[in-house]
């Protein structure tokens, strides 16, 4: 793998930017690996990258039904945060934004991780308190947020509408300056790409059909449409599939998957400086490098695995949009599309070994994961590396829902997710 | 958005006239203080999530209010019916799922799901 640097870019300028290797191989899947991961999503790819680069274990294939980066990763709004309520959630989420920051060097590929803060807007008298709640939790915890007056939120963002008289005025949001967004194919690019150069294999267009397991009924595989692949580790970082694929090795899952819809505006000139999140009126925007507003929207009421949903869902974000920022009235939107999301109970993601040994599972990260990418690859790495949970996931266990040791960010953020 | 049929006011509505309710044909234990937790743990949280075929509970809310059951197919979003609360789990044919299965692979995302089989015999296309 060739490193990028200022002085390669410019000795290939000379030459039209012919002698650029392929960013990673496409090899033909070996009969057996130390570990396989199934999905090579951002978690998945980020999970084999830390398993090489911080366990020394590179024999790995990472299996993909698909092409990789083709799910949520490149379907979600690339909004980067950490401000959850709880100890468990503030612990891996900012862990993963202390990845975040160096994650463009150590991977030498530009992710544009950009720290542009996430404004929460908070609408009413029982928002405000949540939102001061959440940011004392935050701060004891060493997340950064804070709190600003509706007049401070429209200094942070001037399109802001802080009339009075709108529908759900703005009482006042919580900022987090180190929240952001990054570009959501490059991480998937980028863990790709420092994996591979490391002897990870990327197997794409390879679904797997069935886990084999032992007489001890230890994991001995997957049944793939590429033939058997052995291996004694087998981690499904699966996202909305994580239930059906489970259920081959008979394990049950507390998921439901539902459909959520992101949509992007035509792009224009930069107007908007941050990421604006509203959960009351259900808003999420930003507005990439490209210049396209970035739209998030919620999640359709019934269980599917469609990758679409409905148009009424998009039209009540776009409602709270116009009326929070009554520039992008006439704004035309250009494409929207969905993303399969698995929903635990709790709202809280699983990162933990099951009861079928040798096998692992990183799942349920809801309609939120991207924030989440090298934190959960990073701990789920270690997990199945030295089959036990980092300090980090310890909590996120599967059999959370048996002994009632809930995570319940559900309830902490007080919206319908 | 999707088309509901309520059994109740037997009539078919859109979406926004209803409330999704979850899975459907879960007993609740009559002895809830009595199972144990891996009971519990099935009861309330384990869900078949199934790609497929999957039973659900809607409430026509902005209709007459009631809870039903409904049969789907997860992927291509179709109903195949609805049904009463309290009615036994319906038994469905190999044509009632084959009715809802997903366009096959390949097929431009405009082109109608159902396609009656043409079954003309080789030969008809001159």
């Amino acid at each position: 793998m060739r490193k990028f640097s200022v002085f390669a870019l410019a000795k290939e300028a000379m030459k039209s930017h012919k002698g650029w290797d392929k960013q990673w191989d496409n090899p033909e899947p070996r009969s057996s690996y130390d570990v396989i991961i199934v999905g090579a999503g951002g978690h998945g790819l980020a999970t084999a990258y830390y398993l090489a680069s911080e366990h020394g274990i590179t024999n790995i294939a990472v299996l993909e039904k698909g092409w990789l980066g083709g799910g949520n990763t490149g379907r979600n709004t690339t909004i980067i945060r950490s401000n959850y309520l709880y100890d468990e959630s503030a612990g891996i989420y900012n862990h993963a934004i202390n990845l975040w920051e160096g994650l463009s060097q150590e991977l030498n590929y530009n992710i544009m991780f950009s720290q542009r803060g996430v404004l929460m807007l908070q609408h009413n008298v029982h928002d405000v308190q949540v939102a001061k709640r959440h940011i004392h939790a935050n701060r004891l915890n060493g997340v950064d947020n804070a709190w600003l007056t509706p007049d401070e939120a429209k200094a942070f963002c001037p399109p802001l509408n802080i009339s009075k008289s709108a529908r759900y005025p703005v009482m006042g949001a919580a900022l987090q300056r180190k929240g952001g967004v990054a570009r959501h194919d490059a991480v998937a690019w980028g863990y790709a790409r420092a994996a591979s150069a490391m002897g990870v294999h990327i197997i794409q267009n390879c679904e797997v059909k069935g886990i084999n397991r032992n007489t001890d009924g230890a994991v001995s595989g997957v049944e793939t449409t590429r033939g058997t692949i052995n291996a004694k580790k087998v981690g499904v970082v699966a996202a909305g599939h994580t239930t059906p694929l489970m259920d081959m090795a008979g394990i049950q899952m507390p998921l439901e998957s539902y459909p959520l819809q992101a949509l992007v505006s035509e792009p224009v000139k930069p107007v908007f400086p941050c990421v604006v999140m509203s959960n009351t009126v259900h808003a999420y925007i930003s507005q990439s490098d490209k210049g396209e507003l970035v739209i998030g929207a919620g999640t359709d009421q019934y269980t599917s695995y469609s990758q679409t949903g409905g148009l009424h869902i998009i039209t009540h974000t776009l409602e709270a949009i116009c009326e929070m920022f009554p520039m992008f009235a006439r704004m035309k939107m250009l494409r929207s599309w969905g993303g399969i999301v698995d929903v635990t109970p709790d709202r809280s993601p699983i990162l933990a070994k099951t009861p079928v040994k040798g096998l692992y599972v990183n799942c349920g990260w809801g309609t939120g994961g991207f924030k989440a990418t090298p934190g959960s690859g990073n701990v789920f790495a270690h997990t199945i590396a030295r089959d036990e949970p980092h300090k980090i996931n310890a909590g996120f266990t599967l059999e959370r829902f048996r002994n009632g040791r809930l995570i319940d960010e559900a309830a902490a953020a007080a919206v319908a997710h | 958005m999707l088309l509901v049929h309520c059994p109740y006011c037997e009539e078919e509505r859109p979406e926004l006239e209803f409330a999704g309710a979850g899975e459907a044909h879960i007993a609740r234990p009559a002895n809830m203080a009595d199972i144990s937790d891996e009971e519990f743990e099935k009861f309330f949280f384990i869900r078949e999530n199934q790609k497929g075929i999957v039973f659900e509970r809607w409430r026509h809310i902005h209709g007459c209010g009631r809870f039903f059951n409904a049969v789907r197919n997860s992927v291509s979003d179709k109903f195949i019916k609805t049904y009463k609360a309290g009615e036994k789990k319906p038994k469905l044919t190999k044509a009632e799922i084959a009715s809802v299965l997903p366009p096959a692979k390949g097929t431009p995302a405009n082109e109608p799901i159902h396609t009656a089989p043409t079954t003309t015999g080789k030969g008809d296309a001159k």
